[in-house]
């Protein structure tokens, strides 16, 4: 038989439908790659009995002609996601071993819709990192070499066990979350496809909270048209998170292949950083070319709060984390130290249950927070939010339906290669995906090409608000255009 | 901005995050090393700009304040460390 894993979703969604061959077919290929998988560190916990179980009840539910729109796709959850009866661990020791007695609504409506859950995904503590180095369950290995060399590259993070195992045929698709671009910058470095939603579009509730005014649930999948089709189902309102919004979810798939001619796309040039990489530079006017080609109109736009993002998101961020992350304290669950009295069990579980990253954020976020300084920090740093999203609601106002960027300043590196000295150089990452946080608006990143050392690039489209369709519309004509990289042959097994 | 060692400290005690002697300075580096990165944003002009709350203007939804959940112990408790009779069981508080 052959390779059901080199399928995209759309393709198995299909052949599942046409009953080509079954979903406890199709789930057995995965369980098997996963199996030969283990040295990319991909998955915390693999669920194969569940996934078998899963499986055949949509084989039953196809046979009956009562497929769901995902029946029978199996996924991979990002272990950020808490689901019933499957250990949940935001990947740290502090929630080692915990089990939720509960579903996120974001997996809830994947399983309403058929979906199947092969395991949980690694990622960097808390969501905390732009490696996945900082897990406590060992970093992720990204399926990708540069050329010539063995050396292990980073998947990018915080959703780097997402991305490797999308990029490495370990699950048809992935969940994934993204704070400061922890779905796009993984994505841009393992060649796949990953979209944060408008803020709100998605469901928070049931998702171990980072910072709760950026955090935004999203797919990482192949293909514009299985993101599409994933964002779809994972969308939607939910009473139980106040801040997700009460609006139909379109059917994302139908805009994937739609024209784009006369979009008008802005290029910022404030985007163009001193000392950008020459091939970032080359990859992004490509990127304005293919558009171009396709019949949109390119326009030179000026956001000018853009260098002010960075700054600003690490007091937002680490203020809104030290504060969720309160909740960690011994008694109601996870890990517990003892100590000589309740504040020092406190301290001593937190001290030994928190990695080095999150402790250096929590830090910050108290101190920002502290007495005296909120006012100068972090209602400062609010209000720049406010001048970052009316650098792009003029923009949209002016007339301009989508902004292009480069995703990264840089291909992925080696593990151990950044950040061990300065946490600010490790930061530099996100600094063409953070704004789209702190702005709360759309951003789509396609594979684009690959750098002189052979790793994937990608290119980031930023949407008007909940115009999620046009992003995909037009992410589709950059995948069309750009030549294919394909992903990556196994080396792992 | 930059900190001290003793407030270093004093932070460590707040975010209830024990901090030994050794570790002390180098959270202080990495935290200067951080309020350094972010010092720009005190010149920044934000003269009666308003702080942001959300991306479109939207109502916060509001529901009757009624119980719909609960009498599941057994649930909440699943996952304590220390439990007892129906309670969490933490250290003593008063003695």
């Amino acid at each position: 038989m052959t390779d059901l894993t080199r399928l995209t979703l759309a393709q198995a969604r299909d052949g599942l439908a046409a009953k080509e061959f079954t979903a406890v077919e199709l789930t057995q290929n995965y369980i098997d790659a996963m199996a030969k998988a283990r040295a990319l560190n991909a998955y915390i916990v693999e669920t194969p009995e569940k996934a078998l179980e899963q499986a055949k009840a949509s084989d039953a539910k196809i046979a009956k002609g009562e497929a769901g729109p995902l029946e029978g796709v199996p996924l991979g959850i990002k272990d950020l996601y808490a689901t019933k009866g499957v250990q949940t661990t935001a990947a740290s020791h502090i929630l080692e071993g915990f089990i939720p007695p509960y579903e996120s609504t974001v997996t809830s409506n994947l399983w309403r819709d058929g979906a199947t859950m092969l395991g949980k995904l690694n990622l960097d503590e808390f969501a905390m990192g732009s490696s996945n180095e900082t897990s406590y369950f060992g970093p992720v290995v990204s399926p990708w070499r540069r050329s010539g060399s063995d050396a292990k590259i980073v998947p990018g993070g915080s959703s780097g066990g997402s991305a490797a195992a999308v990029a490495a045929r370990l699950c048809l698709g992935a969940t994934a979350t993204d704070t400061g671009g922890s779905i796009r910058q993984p994505a841009a470095f393992t060649g796949t496809v990953g979209i944060k939603p408008t803020y709100g579009r998605c469901s928070r509730w049931g998702i171990v909270a980072f910072a709760s005014s950026l955090d935004q649930a999203g797919p990482i999948a192949r293909t514009v048209r299985d993101a599409a089709i994933l964002l779809r189902s994972m969308a939607g309102h939910d009473p139980k998170d106040t801040t997700s919004v009460d609006a139909p979810v379109p059917d994302y798939e139908r805009a994937v292949g739609a024209s784009i001619k006369g979009k008008v796309i802005g290029i910022p040039r404030e985007y163009r950083l001193e000392g950008l990489s020459p091939e970032i530079a080359r990859l992004w006017d490509d990127g304005v070319a293919w558009l171009r080609a396709a019949g949109a109109e390119i326009r030179e736009i000026s956001l000018p709060h853009t260098s002010h993002a960075l700054p600003a998101y690490y007091i937002v961020a680490p203020a809104e984390a030290s504060s969720n992350l309160a909740r960690y304290d011994g008694v109601r669950y996870g890990l517990r130290q003892n100590g000589k009295d309740i504040a020092d069990m406190y301290e001593q579980t937190r001290a030994a249950g928190f990695g080095k990253e999150v402790k250096r954020r929590i830090m910050i976020g108290t101190y920002v927070l502290s007495a005296g300084y909120y006012d100068a920090y972090y209602l400062r740093a609010q209000k720049i939010r406010s001048l970052i999203k009316r650098d792009f609601d003029l923009a949209y106002a002016a007339g301009v339906d989508a902004i292009l960027t480069p995703a990264t300043p840089s291909p992925a590196f080696a593990i151990g290669e950044k950040g061990s000295t300065d946490p600010v150089e490790m930061y530099l990452n996100d600094v063409f995906t953070v704004t789209v946080n702190m702005a709360g608006l759309p951003g789509l990143v396609v594979p684009a090409g690959l750098s002189s050392d052979g790793l994937p690039l990608g290119l980031q489209l930023i949407g008007r608000p909940f115009d999620e369709e046009g992003l995909f519309a037009l992410g589709h004509a950059l995948e069309d255009a750009a030549p294919k990289i394909g992903l990556p042959e196994s080396w792992w097994g | 901005m930059s900190v001290d060692l003793a407030t270093v400290r004093r932070i460590a005690h707040l975010a209830r995050i024990s901090v030994s002697e050794a570790e002390a300075p180098y959270l202080q580096t990495e935290i200067n090393a951080i309020l350094n990165f972010v010092e720009e944003l005190s010149a920044v002009d934000v003269e009666g700009v308003e702080p942001m709350t959300s991306v479109l203007p939207m109502h916060m939804k509001k529901r009757h304040d009624v119980v719909t959940d609960g009498n599941i112990v057994d649930a909440v408790l699943a996952n304590a460390p220390s439990r007892e009779d129906g309670f969490f069981v933490v250290p003593k508080v008063i003695e």
